[in-house]
């Protein structure tokens, strides 16, 4: 039995310019220890599926219109918000993109890092504060006996990412959602915080869930990839197969645009129009104003995400009807 | 090579940093831009990255003359701005233009597309009154936007093309070199590949200097002729782009190269990976040295007195190491 098991989420925003469908029928399953990867352009809806899983999308204007999220036998979705609570933080913790407005800048770190230990358990500050030092230690922050009681900005931008990751570890969580954990970060402290992410998990043995909209940290991280365009996931494949034998139009579009895999001079293929407005129904494929591939069929159906191969799934009529 | 269009000689930026409320005191200087010399050729796309914090933007805003430089000389054409009056500096800047980060951030939300694109072009009196309409329609549509949006404010636009305006506005005034501080950091893949095409495209087209900052390397190999590569205010490696990238001279440089994500999971997950220690120390308090010594994994002794210089380190290549033959 998978350790999460998505089905059918729907979350939309009810604001004054219309109804702005964020998340569109998403169903995905989290095995125990796995790496998921989300991957999408800003507005596929990666983020509000997180935020809909953890609770937080704000309601209004936000609304869950469908769907279960089961872990461990509770919806996610629809439980009590007592019952969410025990969860969140303790099973299922989350850490952000921006590290420099995630932490309380009023608080000082050891109190900030000790807060979900004594909301969840009974432990002594003492206690607390012990397992808060040795976890800094082991998310590498240097001396940090001394840099316990600091206060948020006298850290880095990547010594606060680690110690967001220390305080959603803390718990020892089942699941960890990072929403694009290194966005903000230089590429040599999102290489230190890609290794330390990739050595607690197998410690931990958590499952993680990873958003981002860069390939490349997808490449090295997960075991698994799910790509979402306009609030829906057009394909999922383990990343091996994702990488080598992509199938969707879109995928095959985002991967041919990424600039480090083309040759000098030559013009980077680039995927035309934008994506579609949200706010509008879309009838058919959202992505066929932009592919190559469009036929009446697709303007007329709703793909389904159904499996093309052992390891891969994609929702492209063309795909499934294998013309393409 | 042709004469180069821009030179900077041993150029420094210095910021001075005080404390104290009543009585101030100068407390420290952060060198943020710290002894560059470069050269940019007619039509060259120059690549310069780094960290944040290394200097790469304040560079870009001193070649601009945005900010005072404290040493050094910055000449375009010939003439040395850092000794221009106010007057030089703003005939200078008709040749010399800038596109910013943040396209939500640089375009005043109150002025349409047509004024915005029209401000310059009254501001040092290119066109006549009567021909700015179809000037700026001419400059939208070279950077692939409808003449029909003119009337259009900024939050009418995507991100994407929201830069395209930028990018037009700095092109108004034809302008010879233009510098752009990581024109597409802030936007999607599929978007930024339209903006690189673009920018690309026009230093073709007219034979424009581009100074292109950005942290991303695979971005800058894509673009770029040359790479100049920042640490702490100093250029640490200098040579043809796809040289740099593939074969990395200086330490910095390597590791940076080896940071960066590939997006093919069987490379990445068995290639050899220089993981740096730590963060970039800070400007108020640099090492000793090599600034790149605490964080090097080939430093010695001598790293930690010796300033390396610029030094030949093959064909068109330069490098700071002083253990370049050894390394």
């Amino acid at each position: 039995m998978p350790l999460l098991e998505v089905t059918d989420l729907r979350t939309s925003f009810h604001t004054r310019s219309g109804v702005y469908r964020a998340v569109d029928g998403v169903s995905f399953s989290l095995e125990k220890g796995e790496t998921l990867g989300l991957v999408g352009e800003s507005g596929s809806g990666k983020s509000v599926t997180c935020y809909s899983l953890m609770g937080l999308v704000p309601q209004p204007p936000g609304r869950i219109e469908s769907g279960r999220a089961m872990f461990d036998g509770i919806d996610l979705l629809h439980c009590p918000a007592a019952q969410l609570r025990a969860i969140r933080g303790k099973r299922i913790a989350m850490i952000f993109q921006d590290p420099m407005t995630s932490l309380n800048p009023y608080l000082r770190i050891s109190e900030q890092l000790i807060e979900p230990l004594l909301i969840h358990q009974k432990i002594s500050k003492a206690d607390a504060l012990a397992r808060g030092l040795a976890m800094l230690e082991a998310v590498g922050i240097n001396d940090a006996a001394n840099r316990l009681h600091s206060y948020p900005h006298e850290f880095s931008g990547g010594m606060r990412q680690r110690v967001m990751i220390a305080m959603a570890l803390i718990t020892r969580p089942e699941i960890l959602i990072a929403d694009e954990p290194t966005t903000a970060l230089d590429v040599t402290v999102q290489a230190q915080i890609l290794e330390l992410i990739k050595n607690l998990q197998s410690e931990l043995g958590m499952a993680v869930i990873f958003v981002t909209h860069d390939l490349g940290v997808v490449s090295g991280l997960c075991d698994r990839v799910q790509v979402m365009y306009a609030g829906r996931i057009v394909e999922t494949a383990d990343t091996r197969t994702l990488f080598h034998s992509p199938r969707h139009p879109y995928t095959r579009a985002l991967q041919r645009s990424i600039p480090s895999l083309q040759p000098k001079g030559r013009e980077l293929y680039t995927i035309p129009g934008l994506p579609p407005d949200l706010s509008n129904p879309i009838a058919g494929c959202a992505f066929v104003p932009r592919c190559e591939y469009a036929t009446d069929l697709c303007r007329a159906t709703d793909p389904r995400l159904l499996p093309v191969d052992p390891t891969q799934a994609t929702a492209c009529l063309r795909v499934q009807a294998g013309e393409l | 090579m042709t004469s180069p269009i821009l030179r900077l000689n041993d150029v420094k930026t210095h910021f001075p940093v005080d404390s104290g409320f009543l009585t101030r005191k100068r407390t420290g200087t952060v060198k943020a831009v710290d002894g560059v010399s470069l050269t940019v050729a007619r039509g060259e796309v120059l690549g310069l990255v780094g960290e944040s914090g290394c200097g790469k933007s304040t560079l870009a805003r001193t070649i601009l003359q945005l900010v005072p430089t404290t040493a050094g000389t910055v000449i375009l054409e010939g003439k040395n701005l850092t000794s221009a009056t106010a007057g030089e500096i703003l005939t200078a800047r008709r040749d010399l233009q800038m596109v910013f980060q943040d396209p939500f951030a640089s375009l005043n939300p109150r002025l349409t597309v047509y004024a915005t694109l029209a401000e310059p072009l009254l501001v040092h009196r290119v066109v006549t009154a009567g021909q700015v309409r179809a000037r700026v329609a001419q400059l939208m549509e070279k950077v692939g936007l409808s003449p029909q949006f003119m009337e259009k404010y900024p939050h009418e636009f995507s991100g994407g093309q929201r830069q395209r305006i930028a990018i037009a506005r700095a092109l108004a005034l034809e302008p010879k070199v233009i510098v752009a501080d990581e024109p597409v950091s802030a936007l999607d893949v599929s978007i930024q590949a339209q903006i690189l095409n673009l920018l690309a495209k026009l230093c073709r087209e007219m034979n424009l200097a581009l100074i292109f900052i950005a942290h991303d390397l695979s971005v800058v190999k894509h673009i770029s002729d040359r790479i100049a590569v920042m640490y702490l205010g100093k250029i640490v490696e200098l040579g043809p782009a796809a040289d740099v990238i593939e074969r990395p001279r200086h330490p910095y440089t390597r590791a940076l190269v080896s940071a960066i994500p590939t997006p093919d999971p069987d490379r990445e997950r068995t290639k050899k990976r220089l993981v740096l220690a730590g963060d970039l120390p800070s400007p108020l308090n640099p090492p000793s040295g090599c600034a790149f010594h605490p964080r090097c994994p080939y430093a010695q002794t001598k790293c930690q007195t010796i300033v390396p210089p610029l030094i030949p380190a093959g064909p068109n290549r330069e490098a700071a190491c002083i253990r370049l033959d050894e390394i």
